[in-house]
């Protein structure tokens, strides 16, 4: 359909020559002014992700594989997908499942298991890239390493929250970590569980995406 | 093949309809006053709107001044990137372009998730005439697709029906509804047993497009179900399918985009997920859509594009809070407009889509109350758009599709007559001296007089003209 965009384009160049258009200057201000001071940042965090029913776990680098494990045991859990070849899935595997809940690690492509992936997994645990404090969002960048079903299929999403990884605002984020120079395959930001008002305004969790997100805080 | 885009439209008479059904005219009462409610809290910092909102009309009108160049940029990062570009000047070739993808890749079944683009299209039709199953995963348009209907709100699809006949849906159409009852918790939980399935299962995953990013070929996509990431994720192919229009220059333009489109939408800070996509699954990546292909469509927008007053209808983030804030809306419902966009922003894009012959009345239906211009995050001058096709409606021109349409021999009449009343004093007084003495002796059921005088009763003239009065003041004609 090439003729198509020639037309297109065409007809685009012509029209905005002869009426081109001066844009007013984008003042980014409004955006660079949202900012909390540190020690606010996560409970406000916690406040925004909360009253989307995210629930918040405490742990520190050396009791979160525990932490989680015990948690996940106790909500009656018995399978956490994760991924083998971070450094967080590799803590995990080295301390080993807590109790009934067995490991199994994303290590082959979804091809080989979508059936299992959408029918026996009942959690899956990533990592995140922080936190923002705007919108009560957290920064995922999924990789070949930690890939994206992880925080999709399985119905309970537990992710890792560094608490010293904390932005202001979305604009933030993507700036400190000039995200312009090279976007991952998939970015996103998180900010609750699954839901949905599609039926008369009434607030449902766990629609399509996990039912319960949980994040841990790792200090 | 049935023409699906070709079925006649009749406005006033949905409306009429729609006015007489209280329990949908309820319904949309209920959820437009929650939904103004929730965005007013989001804006309460009235100085962080006016600078967020210029901001974010400073965002798309930047864009749409590089337009041309926007495109190829994009296109060019896309293919780059590995994703597929395809442009479509019509509803047609992007159905015709569709219809190959899917061929190309084996695939019976299509897993939608949100795009109005597809509506535009009517894409379902299309590829269903042709034995390809697509289902709606969006659960308002996976209900509206249950009950053989189309969306009435862009945000909120199945916004006219309440949880008793959603329920009473589910019952009728699918066979384990029965111990679901009335309860929204457990409609969801059903529809989301059945969609998993088809997630797993279907060979194309289709999605619209709420912002592309020229500088990084990036699709954003913004929603709360996840069924936009599981579209986008899990089946081996994914089609988006975009207008235009909806491309920005820098990755750094879509932060204010997110920041006001969730806010002015459902009064929520931001959606569950924003979903940012550059590329097809890489090398050694475990999972993710091994295609991504992108369709441009035109459909009538690069008309829009050419007027530099209409060109502010491509502003439009599709965020639906004109429909929220519409009385016109509110009253007759999403349906009664039997177009792809109701409400305000329908009001002014789907005439210069389809042109003024076919939706002619649409601008009409408007009390020019100005709402939507006040809560336009994009600043769109809606109301003064509105007052432009209006005439383009009844002046024969070239701007928009069919312009002079709805040109009419008797109301041309009666404005020559009133010019020619009022540019003559002489005419003047007598006309008015005759309408006080005899104007009220005209009955209510004249022609032109009875569509005033069914709903309302009749305009009495005074038995003195101003003039009269004025001057028995002793204030002289001059």
């Amino acid at each position: 359909m090439s003729d198509a965009r020639a037309a297109i384009l065409g007809t685009l160049r012509r029209t905005r020559d002869a009426h081109p258009l001066t844009p007013p200057p984008s003042d980014f201000a409004p955006l660079a002014e949202k900012q909390w001071p540190p020690e606010e940042r996560l409970p406000r965090i916690r406040r925004l992700m909360e009253a989307v029913h995210t629930e918040f776990l405490e742990a520190t680098e050396a009791d979160w594989p525990t932490v989680v494990t015990d948690f996940l045991t106790r909500e009656g859990a018995a399978t956490l997908l994760y991924a083998p070849e971070t450094i967080d899935g590799a803590v995990l595997a080295n301390a080993g499942p807590g109790g009934s809940l067995h490991l199994i690690p994303y290590d082959r492509p979804i091809d080989d298991f979508k059936q299992q992936m959408f029918e026996g997994i009942d959690a899956g645990l990533t990592g995140t890239l922080g936190a923002i404090a705007d919108t009560g969002s957290l920064i995922l960048w999924p990789s070949a390493q930690e890939p994206r079903l992880l925080s999709l299929v399985p119905h309970i999403h537990v992710a890792l929250l560094r608490a010293d990884a904390l932005y202001d605002s979305f604009w933030q984020a993507m700036r400190d970590g000039r995200w312009a120079d090279g976007m991952p395959t998939n970015a996103l930001l998180i900010s609750g569980p699954s839901k949905t008002a599609d039926i008369e305004q009434t607030l449902a969790y766990g629609v399509h995406g996990p039912k319960r997100l949980v994040v841990v805080i790792v200090r | 093949m049935a023409d699906h885009a070709a079925q006649a439209v009749n406005f006033a008479a949905a409306s009429k309809a729609a006015l007489q059904d209280s329990e949908l005219r309820g319904n949309f009462r209920r959820a437009m006053d929650g939904l103004m409610t929730k965005r007013a809290v989001q804006f309460a910092d009235g100085q962080e709107w006016h600078r967020m909102r210029a901001l974010a009309a400073s965002v798309r009108l930047r864009a749409l001044s590089k337009l041309p160049e926007l495109l190829e940029q994009l296109e060019t990062n896309l293919t780059r990137n590995g994703i597929q570009v395809h442009w479509a000047a019509t509803t047609a070739e992007a159905n015709a372009i569709t219809l190959e993808i899917m061929r190309k890749a084996n695939a019976t079944l299509a897993v939608k998730g949100k795009s109005m683009v597809t509506e535009e299209m009517h894409l379902n039709a299309f590829l269903e005439d042709h034995g390809i199953e697509v289902l709606e995963s969006d659960l308002g348009e996976y209900i509206v697709q249950l009950d053989g209907t189309m969306p009435s709100h862009i945000i909120m699809p199945a916004i006219h029906l309440n949880t008793k006949q959603i329920a009473h849906l589910f019952k009728q159409k699918i066979k384990d509804a029965a111990s679901t009852g009335e309860d929204a918790a457990a409609l969801t939980d059903l529809a989301r047993r059945i969609l998993r399935q088809k997630f797993m299962n279907a060979g194309v995953g289709m999605s619209g497009v709420n912002a592309a990013v020229a500088e990084t070929g990036t699709l954003c996509l913004i929603e709360n179900e996840g069924n936009g990431r599981m579209c986008t994720t899990v089946p081996p192919v994914h089609i988006a399918f975009m207008g235009l229009e909806k491309v920005v220059e820098k990755l750094e333009d879509v932060p204010p985009i997110i920041s006001l489109l969730p806010r002015s939408a459902t009064g929520q800070p931001i959606t569950t997920y924003v979903n940012m996509i550059s590329s097809p699954r890489k090398e050694g990546e475990k999972d993710g859509p091994r295609e991504i292909h992108v369709v441009i469509l035109d459909n009538g927008r690069s008309s829009v594009y050419a007027d530099p007053e209409l060109r502010d209808t491509l502003r439009c983030i599709r965020c639906g809070a004109c429909m929220n804030h519409c009385p016109v809306y509110t009253k007759v419902g999403g349906h009664a407009y039997q177009a792809p966009y109701p409400g305000p922003i329908g009001k002014i894009l789907v005439p210069q889509m389809e042109g003024l012959a076919k939706r002619g009345e649409m601008p009409h239906a408007c009390t020019m109350c100005n709402a939507c211009v006040e809560i336009c995050p994009v600043k769109i001058p809606i109301v003064e758009i509105m007052g432009r096709l209006r005439v383009e409606a009844v002046r024969p021109g070239t701007a928009v599709k069919d312009a002079g349409a709805q040109a009419s021999r008797t109301e041309a009449l009666v404005w020559k007559g009133w010019a020619a009343m009022n540019s003559s004093p002489l005419a003047y007084r007598l006309a008015t001296t005759a309408l006080s003495t005899v104007g009220n002796a005209a009955p209510a059921s004249l022609p032109l007089l009875k569509d005033w005088t069914n709903v309302r009763s009749k305009p009495r003239f005074a038995a003195k003209t101003l003039h009269d009065l004025a001057r028995k003041k002793g204030i002289p004609d001059v």
